[in-house]
């Protein structure tokens, strides 16, 4: 604790020094010399809270939250004294602080692109391309040959750059948000349907074999019990689709978009060479992509919290 | 894709996977029906897609209709055997008319110029295998840092993890932009974009392989008083190759989609995600289809060696096919 206390001190001298008008580019070698001693009680601090097990489970979960966050945190520090200190021109690599400014000056600018790519494009492609996934895979179930038959090239698709078809599609479908909908759906069609079939082979034969002794129907099994155990699969392509379906709409609209849009602002602005504007696009990408994989995790918990996963160790 | 490696082999999916149901001796027959019915299907949506090109003739039989959306110059849906004289055409020339078709078409000329498929798909492969290499030797070595040293699985592995909910191909054009504004141009970017991408995968799956060895067999090693790296060599590791292999086919066709949207955002002159580019730009529908279906056969062959060199190892090992 005394050191977690005195580590935030420091860093908080250290980001005072390098801020001064006098310093900052051209800081001295002690000072590197300090950055480089701090970093390494950081390290020591980290492992030292890494090795604490406290008896009560709050506490141990409170270290599992803490590590990792002091971790990113420290990253950031250093980061930002380093390309305040050493004066990193911002073409090259732009200051945290740098980034968080241009953050709170082009809120309306990054609200547009947030509604524009994921809220038109992101969300409904992830339902339809998961949905239709899900739907086909127990068609596929129901009839074998179509399984043995699409199974075997659903798992090659999935291994093909899909990202490939974005210029295609918005040939299609035209530079608007619909091109980039079909591209998203195309893309999180075959983890969806791959992972639900194998998901729906997952009930046990013992629990098959119950519902058979209570003579319940097809539709009965799948309901009350496949469906149920395919969950965990079904949740992780759920998951592997969050990330594929935001990287499919950012790329798509490198092949062609109206002037809204992440992917669209990311492009234009590598080309003008305004990186921190870049950065804040991307900052807000990963708030979404982290924002959506906590919340099906969350949704995770809850639909299979009996999964030995989930189990109290 | 890439939380795919999250779920590692997971024992149980490659129990079922060896069950003889995935490879029935039936399985030839309805792939084969499917795909049949796929370019059937294809063949049929040629003539409503292209139907509102001002090429199309609005009369004439249904037939003469079909033979002209099959053969247009600019189509909406190219069909099928248009995509493939496109690829046969772009890297082997144009099919001598005068010859007989088949004697023509084994008549293959490679001319290596950047006009050719070939020079593109190698283009992109050699930034791949870079950044394959690249990847999979970065994910390896934090896999068995992790390992280890307890504070950065703490510390390191959530942010690895929390690293991949990023849409890490936004950051492509950075590198790319960055890298060339230091004066590192052409491979090196790509390759370090796939190294980015692909290095996850390995990472998730080497730490699950390397810890996979039971408490038991660990018991085992330290009752023969074998050190660290004699645990690591003769016991964690040859645990860890089944996973390793796992990982690496997911990673290197990762690896080929990190390269190809590298080229994307410069303009660059030359690979399949060039080609895509140039060919959105002015229209080329067939191009584009021929540099898809380029990129498929890239990427199968690159996971089939992989999974060809997973079998051999496997093998050397004494392992059962």
């Amino acid at each position: 604790m005394v050191g977690l206390v005195l580590l935030l001190v420091g860093s908080a001298a250290a980001l005072d020094y390098v801020h001064r008008p006098d310093v900052a580019g051209a800081a001295p070698g002690w000072f590197w010399g300090a950055v480089v001693g701090l970093w390494l009680f950081a390290w020591l601090v980290t492992a030292r809270f890494a090795a604490a097990a406290p008896p009560v489970a709050f506490g141990r979960r409170a270290v599992d939250l803490i590590v990792p966050v002091l971790f990113g945190a420290f990253l950031i520090f250093l980061w930002e004294v380093v390309t305040v200190g050493a004066g990193v021109p911002s073409v090259l690599m732009p200051a945290p602080s740098a980034i968080g400014a241009r953050i709170a000056q082009a809120v309306p600018t990054l609200r547009d692109d947030f509604v524009q790519t994921v809220l038109r494009a992101v969300i409904p492609g992830w339902i339809c391309g998961s949905a239709a996934g899900f739907l086909i895979a127990i068609l596929c179930d129901r009839v074998p040959f179509l399984a043995r038959g699409l199974i075997p090239i659903g798992n090659f698709v999935s291994a093909l750059p899909m990202i490939g078809i974005a210029p295609i599609m918005v040939m299609w479908f035209g530079f608007d948000w619909p091109s980039k909908v079909a591209v998203v759906v195309i893309m999180t069609f075959f983890p969806a349907l791959v992972n639900t079939v194998a998901g729906l082979q997952a009930a046990g034969r013992l629990e098959l074999d119950l519902m058979r002794s209570y003579g319940a129907g097809y539709l009965q099994t799948l309901l009350k019990l496949r469906l149920p155990a395919a969950m965990p699969f079904v949740f992780n392509g759920l998951k592997i689709n969050s990330t594929l379906a935001l990287i499919g709409a950012i790329v798509a609209e490198f092949f062609g978009t109206p002037v809204v849009g992440m992917g669209f602002r990311i492009s234009t602005e590598v080309g003008r060479m305004s990186l921190d504007m870049v950065w804040a696009e991307i900052a807000v990408a990963a708030v979404t992509g982290s924002l959506f994989y906590g919340l099906l995790a969350l949704a995770e918990r809850a639909v299979t919290f009996w999964h030995p996963s989930y189990r109290r160790r | 894709m890439t939380t795919e490696a999250l779920a590692g082999p997971d024992p149980d999916a490659s129990r079922a996977k060896a069950r003889p149901a995935a490879r029935a001796p039936g399985s030839t027959v309805p792939v084969l029906t499917v795909v049949l019915l796929i370019l059937a299907g294809w063949y049929v949506a040629c003539l409503p897609m292209n139907a509102g090109l001002p090429a199309m003739p609005t009369e004439g039989t249904l037939l003469a209709r079909y033979q002209a959306a099959w053969s247009l110059e600019r189509p909406v849906l190219p069909s099928p055997h248009q995509i493939a004289l496109e690829l046969r055409t772009s890297t082997c020339g144009r099919l001598d008319e005068e010859r007989p078709l088949l004697e023509a078409f084994f008549a293959c000329e490679i001319r290596w110029t950047p006009r050719n498929l070939l020079f593109h798909a190698w283009t992109t492969l050699s930034s791949t295998l870079l950044g394959f290499l690249l990847g999979a030797v970065l994910g390896t070595g934090l896999a068995v840092l992790i390992v280890h040293v307890r504070s950065l699985e703490k510390s390191l592995l959530p942010w690895i993890i929390a690293s991949q909910t990023v849409p890490i191909l936004a950051v492509a054009p950075i590198v790319i932009v960055v890298l060339g504004s230091l004066g590192v141009t052409g491979l090196v970017p790509k390759s370090i974009i796939s190294a980015y991408l692909c290095f996850f995968p390995v990472t998730i799956g080497m730490v699950k392989g390397l810890t996979s060895p039971a408490v038991i067999d660990l018991d085992l090693m330290r009752t023969y008083n074998a050190s660290t790296a004699q645990t690591f060599w003769k016991l964690r590791w040859p645990a860890s190759l089944p996973f390793l292999f796992a990982s690496l086919k997911v990673a290197v066709a990762i690896s080929l989609v990190g390269a190809i949207v590298g080229e994307l955002p410069t303009g660059a002159q030359a690979g399949l995600g060039a080609r895509l580019l140039t060919g959105s730009y002015y229209g080329q529908t067939v191009q584009i289809w021929a540099a898809l279906f380029a990129a498929a056969v890239l990427a199968a062959l690159a996971v089939g060696t992989v999974g060809l060199a997973e079998r051999l190892t496997m093998r050397a090992m004494g392992g059962r096919p």
